[in-house]
Order: structure tokens, then C-alpha cells, then sequence
């Protein structure tokens, strides 16, 4: 579609432009402070509830009449919980602030709103150009992103349909409606989107396939089913922008002709539950969904399925199997879903992401869609970048950006002067990748052929203190406990190779590992039917690929050079370096393993020792007397003396 | 384990509530859910129950149920403390975390406390990764967890606990 052509002439839809318009136009009309809190599910753990309560309590205190505003996530999960203070009176722009704990909040209603000192010490900059503080769009965690579906994400209020309807919300919809289901399909084929979930099937050539398929009731599912651990952005999607990726469900049911959609979601997301829920009965209100959409012929139902926590049931046919009520395993393929899916009808199954994306899409029109990101993976990609980097959070960045532009430029490095080790991507399915790749564009293809891939986007950052023997045995546990069990090479193929490599990180390693765990990870590859199984071994065999010397030491020398595998290290007080009379790490020990010597220095028993690491930060940096050694056998015994209570009594 | 008087009265509202739900097989998670969501987990019972109403074997809607992470078959502690072992919560130490619980609670993870205080659970991902090492318990999300804050944690609990049960036996009149 042309943008020049959208007219959104749709008479409902105009009604309800309008009254959206208005009630934000009073909003904007109103001259009382306004303060924005983001309040999803990251800013409520961060504390964004209390600092909420600070503010009306301590807005009523001082008789201050203003509006709590709340919003979805921004994205920026090292500021959380983050307030936006716009208070017109006072001359300032709009304040961005971060981390405003309770004790802030009552402090700046009272500094600022009352007495009109915006507290430049706590400010992170402010949301439009201006000569007093510095704009925020100057600073590279905001200017080297691009936010194409993010766009609202922590602007509007994800509770209020009006919110989105006047900012161009379901305007899509409404102009698509005027045409031919296949000219959409057309449209989204041109723009070359590429489905978000991790495969990267191409969307259009799905809808294309259940358009075409024959089959009465046709399906759309929607899955939100992130059991990917460190990926968030579906949950953020759907907690702070949900109509964008309802009208996504809609324009998808328009063009492969459904009746019915399902938002699959994991029950472990309550509060996206809850807006989604909420968000569907206001487009119901509204007559976005139900009989006749905004007088047309389309009719849509959209429920919601509850998923019960399987990572598996991100798979297609295992989901389809779970909503069908059995055990999640996956179906051989084809007949694919889009054929033949759910109770044997044609189903489209697309990633919160991918609908979430066709809305600006069709809007901006497939060429400016294709203008940004790369030849083949066109448009824009959603990282969750976290971890050890100093601004952990979610960023949205054209396709092709590099991982160092995004680890380096965007979240700012790795702290604590710490060298850069490993980047893992993709989670339990995708690889480690060392710093020598750093310089890789992130798409689908350039990160597939360095053997990770891109997956639901998590991205997690380890600095040189993490062992990558250790990672791929964590990623191994879970997908090991995760594997449905179908196929015998995913089944116990998995279990060996965790075995072994849970041999390899407690220091009982032998010779001919190595070459067992190749073996055994391009079996695996090759046995299993899904994806969980294909993928499973990528975290061993891209560890293995870019890190051989990290198992070489653990195998031969029992050594664990990045000082983490707790069998392969000990922790010990330096003599020289501790200071008589701190009783820092005493205190600090949960296994009281932490004695004082004779000369009233400290001492660690080696047999009580957990090894958590505690008196390592409890220790005070001018004595920085804690050692962590590997192999442990480093660690010098002193002996502990006998108890002083014995002798007095 | 034996069921409570208020789990069997609970066992029976369910009853009468599975009446209202029609005998698909597609409702047999979204019937599991509404039964934790009661009760707080599977008991046999209630397997049997479901089972029945569906008609469909129990070892059938017992294998769909442990199938999933959601259901869990032995009771949750009133204060039920998640471990989260999300990548980044691994990295920074997630399982030291759990480990200290374990130890201080004497309990292992997936078991309940005797007098049915605390539970723990190991959970994939809360979806908040930037606060690393995370922990719930009961609803509060605890960021940036240390060893050393566990045995506080619980403390906290235990004493808060005490202190509304003296305020309770204080405003109820001495029979």
C-alpha cells in the first residue's frame, strides 16, 4: 500500500478516531504536572509500585494537584523503575528520570513539582530538544536504535484502547479492509518480513500457503510461548503495546480468511495476561473484534490459551498438541500447520514479534520496510541484551548492526573493567560466539553460519569471569529437562552429553570427551524431529568451535580458568594482605567456614566452604585479601584453632 | 499427604464448578489450571476428578499433567520462594542462591517445609534478567540477590508471621 494513499476513510473507524483524539487532547489540554511510570512487569520487580504509592502520597501531602500517568516498558531495564516528569509551570522539558525509588519520588514532588527544581544530579536527560538538559536522543542507547514495533512501547498506556487509536492505532486495519486479502498477502511477500520466532520462515509465503489451503475453519495463533530463558521482549510487547499485536492477529485473520485466533501465552506472565485480556474486551467494545469489524464482513474472536510451561510448545506442532490437550510433542512435518494444524484445520502460527511488525509494515508501506536492515533480512531485529553490560534492557536495531555496535555502543560495555569473553545468542538452541566475531551483522543468515542463531533474540553478555564449559552444561540441563521425549536421540542423546560435560566441569573429564561430544551433538542434529532437538548440541559445538582451550584445561589440568566451575576452585585469605580485627567475612559466611587464626587473622575451613563467593564482595577493597584459585589443591590448609568458649568455661 | 478439612471443602467446590465446563478434551489444561489456581496444586483426588469428567483415564491426565512445569503435586508453602535459573541468573550465581535456601530451609527444591511455611522451586526465567540474580517469594520480586540475604529473608518471614499471630491473639478476647 502506498501511505499516501491511506485515507482510513472507514466511517467507524473515523467515529472512533475522533472521540481517541479528544479525550487525548484534554489530557494534553490539561496544564497540571503529568508524571509518566512505567509500571510492566520489570518495573513493578524493580520497585515501580512503591514508587508510585510514594508519589500520590506524597502529592496529596503537599496539595499538589497532578496526573499519574502509567505506561508500559520503554526498554530500558538498567533505569527501572523510571518516571517521566513533565511539568510545563516549571519552564523544564519533560525530565526523564531513572531508578526513582520511593525515597525520590516524595523528594522530587516536593523539590520539583512544588518548588520547580528539576534535581539535575538525578536527571537522565529530557525527552525533547532543549538547551537546559541534555536530550536523550543524543545518547547512543537511544540514537543507535531504531524502534519500528517498539515505537509506543512505554509512551501510551497499554490499558487504554483510546491511548492507541489516537496515535494512528488499528488506522491499518482500517485501510486494509478495502482490499483484496491478496494484495495484503502480496504486500507483506514484497516486504520480505521474516518470521521473529527464530526460524525466519518467510510470513508471506506462510500466509500465502493457509490462504490457499482448503479447510472450513481456518486459524490464526498467536505465540507468546517465550520459554527461551533470558528473552522478555514478547512479554514486553504484549504488556505495553497489546493492540498492536491484536490488529497484527486481525489483518493476519483478513488475509488467510479465519474466524478464529488464539494468543497462546505462558501462565507465567499474569500481568500480560491480564492486559491482553483486558485489551481484547475493549477492542470488542470498541467493534474492532466480534461480528462485522468495523462494518465489514470480517469476523474475529480472539481467546486466550494459558501455556503451561513447556519450553517445547514453542515448537508449532507440539503448541498445537498442547492446545489440543496432550502431553506437547512434535508432529512430523509435512503436513505443515498451515495445511493442516489445529483439530486438522489450516492454522498460521506467527511470533508476537512477527504480528506485531506487520502492522508498521503494511503502514509505512513493504519499500520503507525494506530500506531498513539488510537484502535478506529486512526490517528490524529485538535483542534482549542482558547480563554483564552496563545497560542491560531491550533494544530494538535495524538488522545488519553489529554485535559490537549493540554490546559496545548501545549498552555500554562490559563494567567493572572487565574483559569481554563470551556472547550467547539465542538461548538454549543458539551458540557462544567469542570476541573475534564480534564484528558479525546480526541476521538470520550471517549468525547461522557462525553456528549460533538467532533465536527469540535473548542475548546474554559474560565477561571473562564466566567458564563456557559451564554455560553449555546449564543450557544442556535445561534442554535436557525440556526434551518431550519423542525422539531417542533428543531423549537420551541429551543426557549423555550433559553427563559429560557435568563430568568435565567437576574436574573428572577424560581423555576422548571432546571428540565424544562431537559425535554425539551431529547424531543428536541428525535424529530429532523438532527444533529443540536440531538446535539442542549448538551450545557445546559453538563452545567447543571457539573455546577448546577452556575444555583442554578442565580435562587435562583440572583447572577451570575462568575461575566458575565451584569443584575446580577454592577460595583462600592471602596472610599477607588481610587486616587483624575486620570481621567482614566472618560475618558475611552462610556455613560459618570463616574462622580466625591463631594470630587473629582469618582463615577459610576448605571443608565447610560452599564456595559462594560472599567474602569475596564482603572483603573491603583496600585489603582485597580474598583468592579464588584453581585448581583448588592451590589453596594452603591452615588449620582451625580450638574454640575459644571451650577454654573459658 | 493428607488432605486438609479446607481442601476437601475445596475439592467439592470444584466439583460443582467442573459441572459448568463442557467435556472436550481441549479444556483438560485450562480444567488443571483452575484446579491449582484453587487449590494450589494436583492432589490425587482431584487427578481422579478430572479424570472422571472428562472421561478419560487418570494416568492419562496425570502424564498431560506432569508433562508441563506448571503443575506441581505436592502442596506449595504459604510462602512459596521461586529461584529464578534464567541464563542470567545462572551466570551471576542463581544456583548458590538456590543452594542457600536449601540449606537453610532443609528442604530440597520441589519439597515443602514440615510445617508448611516455605516451598522452593526453581523457575526458567521471570523475565526480569537485568536484576540478576532474581527470587520471589510469596508475590515480592527480590533483584540482585546475594548468599547472605537469604538467611534475612527468611527470618523476615518467620517474625512477621509471630508478630500478626501475637496481634491476633491480642485483639481476640481471652476466652
Amino acid at each position: 500500500m502506498n501511505p499516501a494513499n491511506k485515507t482510513h476513510a472507514n466511517p467507524f473507524y473515523q467515529a472512533l478516531r475522533k472521540k481517541a483524539e479528544n479525550k487525548r487532547q484534554d489530557f494534553l489540554n490539561d496544564p497540571v504536572p503529568k508524571i509518566h511510570i512505567g509500571m510492566a512487569t520489570c518495573g513493578i520487580a524493580a520497585g515501580a509500585l512503591d514508587t508510585k504509592a510514594a508519589f500520590e502520597e506524597a502529592l496529596a501531602k503537599h496539595h499538589i494537584d497532578a496526573r499519574i500517568h502509567t505506561v508500559g516498558c520503554i526498554g530500558h531495564c538498567y533505569a527501572e523503575p523510571y518516571v517521566i516528569i513533565d511539568h510545563p509551570a516549571s519552564g523544564f522539558p519533560p525530565v526523564f528520570y531513572h531508578e526513582v525509588t520511593p525515597g525520590k519520588a516524595g523528594m522530587l514532588t516536593k523539590l520539583f513539582l512544588k518548588e520547580g527544581d528539576p534535581r539535575f544530579e538525578h536527571v537522565l536527560g529530557a525527552t525533547v530538544q532543549n538547551e537546559m538538559i541534555p536530550w536523550i536522543m543524543d545518547f547512543p542507547r537511544f540514537n543507535l536504535e531504531k524502534r519500528v514495533v517498539m515505537e509506543k512501547c512505554g509512551r501510551i498506556d497499554p490499558e487504554d484502547i483510546d491511548e492507541y487509536i489516537a496515535e494512528d492505532g488499528y488506522s491499518t486495519l482500517a485501510d486494509i479492509l478495502q482490499q483484496s486479502p491478496e494484495e495484503i498477502i502480496k504486500e507483506i511477500k514484497d516486504s520480505g518480513l521474516r518470521g521473529r520466532g527464530g526460524a525466519g520462515f518467510p510470513t508471506g509465503q506462510k500466509w500465502e500457503l493457509a490462504a490457499n489451503a482448503s479447510g472450513k475453519e481456518k486459524i490464526v495463533i498467536c505465540n507468546a510461548d517465550e520459554g527461551d530463558p533470558g528473552a522478555y521482549m514478547d512479554r514486553t510487547l504484549l504488556e505495553s503495546n497489546p493492540h498492536q499485536v491484536i490488529e497484527g492477529i486481525i489483518i493476519c485473520a483478513f488475509a488467510v480468511g479465519a474466524a478464529k485466533a488464539i494468543v497462546y501465552v505462558r501462565a507465567e506472565y499474569p500481568l500480560a495476561i491480564k492486559i491482553m485480556t483486558r485489551a481484547i474486551q475493549q477492542a470488542k467494545d470498541r467493534g474492532l473484534l466480534g461480528h462485522h469489524i468495523l462494518g465489514s464482513s470480517l469476523n474475529l474472536d480472539i481467546d486466550i490459551f494459558q501455556g503451561s510451561g513447556a519450553f517445547v510448545c514453542g515448537e508449532e506442532t507440539a503448541l498445537i498438541r498442547s492446545i489440543e490437550g496432550f502431553r506437547g510433542m512434535a508432529k512430523f512435518r509435512p503436513p505443515y500447520p498451515a495445511e493442516r494444524g489445529l483439530w486438522g484445520n489450516p492454522t498460521v502460527i506467527n511470533n508476537v514479534k512477527t504480528l506485531s511488525s506487520v502492522v508498521p509494515v503494511l503502514s509505512n508501506g513493504a519499500d520503507e520496510f525494506k530500506k531498513i536492515g539488510t537484502q535478506t533480512s529486512p526490517g528490524t531485529a529485538i535483542f534482549s541484551v542482558v547480563g554483564n553490560v552496563v545497560h542491560p534492557g531491550l533494544v530494538e536495531v535495524p538488522m545488519g548492526t553489529t554485535l559490537r555496535t549493540l554490546i559496545f555502543d548501545i549498552c555500554g560495555g562490559i563494567p567493572n573493567k572487565k574483559k569481554f569473553k563470551v556472547v550467547q545468542i539465542g538461548g538454549p538452541s543458539g551458540g557462544c560466539l567469542p570476541e573475534t566475531l564480534l564484528d558479525t551483522p546480526i541476521d538470520f543468515d550471517s549468525l547461522t553460519q557462525t553456528g549460533a542463531m538467532m533465536g527469540s533474540g535473548g542475548m546474554v553478555v559474560m565477561d571473562e569471569d564466566t567458564c563456557p564449559v559451564d554455560v553449555a552444561r546449564y543450557f544442556l540441563e535445561f534442554t535436557q529437562k525440556e526434551s518431550c521425549g519423542k525422539c531417542t536421540f533428543c531423549r537420551i542423546g541429551t543426557f549423555h552429553l550433559r553427563s559429560i560435560l557435568e563430568r568435565i566441569t567437576k574436574g573428572e573429564g577424560q581423555e576422548g570427551d571432546i571428540k565424544k561430544l562431537r559425535q554425539l551433538s551431529e547424531d543428536i542434529k541428525k535424529g530429532s524431529l523438532c527444533g529443540l532437538g536440531k538446535t539442542a548440541p549448538n551450545p557445546v559445538l559453538t563452545s567447543l568451535r571457539y573455546f577448546i582451550d577452556d575444555y583442554e584445561a578442565h580435562i587435562k589440568e583440572k583447572r577451570c580458568p575462568a575461575l566458575m566451575c565451584r569443584p575446580l576452585i577454592a577460595y583462600h585469605i592471602d596472610l599477607e594482605k588481610c587486616a587483624r580485627g575486620c570481621d567482614a567475612c566472618v560475618g558475611c559466611c552462610p556455613v560459618e567456614a570463616v574462622f580466625t587464626t591463631k594470630n587473629r587473622k582469618k582463615a577459610i575451613d576448605q571443608i565447610l566452604c560452599v564456595k559462594c563467593g560472599e567474602c569475596l564482595v564482603a572483603c573491603p577493597p583496600e585489603y582485597d585479601a580474598i583468592v579464588k584459585l584453581s585448581p583448588p589443591e592451590l589453596a594452603p590448609i591452615i588449620e582451625r584453632p580450638p574454640e575459644p568458649e571451650q577454654k573459658s568455661q | 499427604m493428607e488432605l486438609t478439612t479446607e481442601e476437601k471443602s475445596i475439592l467439592e467446590e470444584i466439583k460443582t464448578n467442573l459441572a459448568t465446563i463442557s467435556k472436550e478434551r481441549s479444556k483438560l489444561i485450562p480444567i488443571l489450571q483452575f484446579v491449582q489456581s484453587k487449590i494450589g496444586y494436583l492432589p490425587q483426588t482431584a487427578i481422579h476428578l478430572v479424570a472422571a469428567h472428562l472421561d478419560i483415564s487418570p494416568s492419562e491426565v496425570y502424564g498431560v499433567a506432569t508433562f508441563y512445569n506448571q503443575f506441581r503435586f505436592n502442596p506449595p508453602g504459604r510462602n512459596p520462594v521461586k529461584v529464578c535459573m534464567g541464563t542470567a541468573c545462572h551466570v551471576k550465581g542463581g544456583d548458590i542462591i538456590l543452594e542457600n535456601f536449601e540449606r537453610k530451609l532443609e528442604i530440597k527444591e520441589g519439597e515443602t517445609t514440615p510445617d508448611r511455611e516455605f516451598s522452593i522451586e526453581s523457575v526458567a526465567c521471570v523475565g526480569c534478567c537485568a536484576l540478576a540474580p532474581v527470587v520471589i517469594m510469596g508475590e515480592t520480586v527480590h533483584g540482585h540477590m546475594q548468599p547472605s540475604k537469604v538467611e534475612g529473608l527468611v527470618l523476615r518471614t518467620r517474625i512477621e508471621k509471630e508478630k500478626q499471630e501475637r496481634e491476633k491473639k491480642k485483639n481476640e478476647p481471652s476466652e
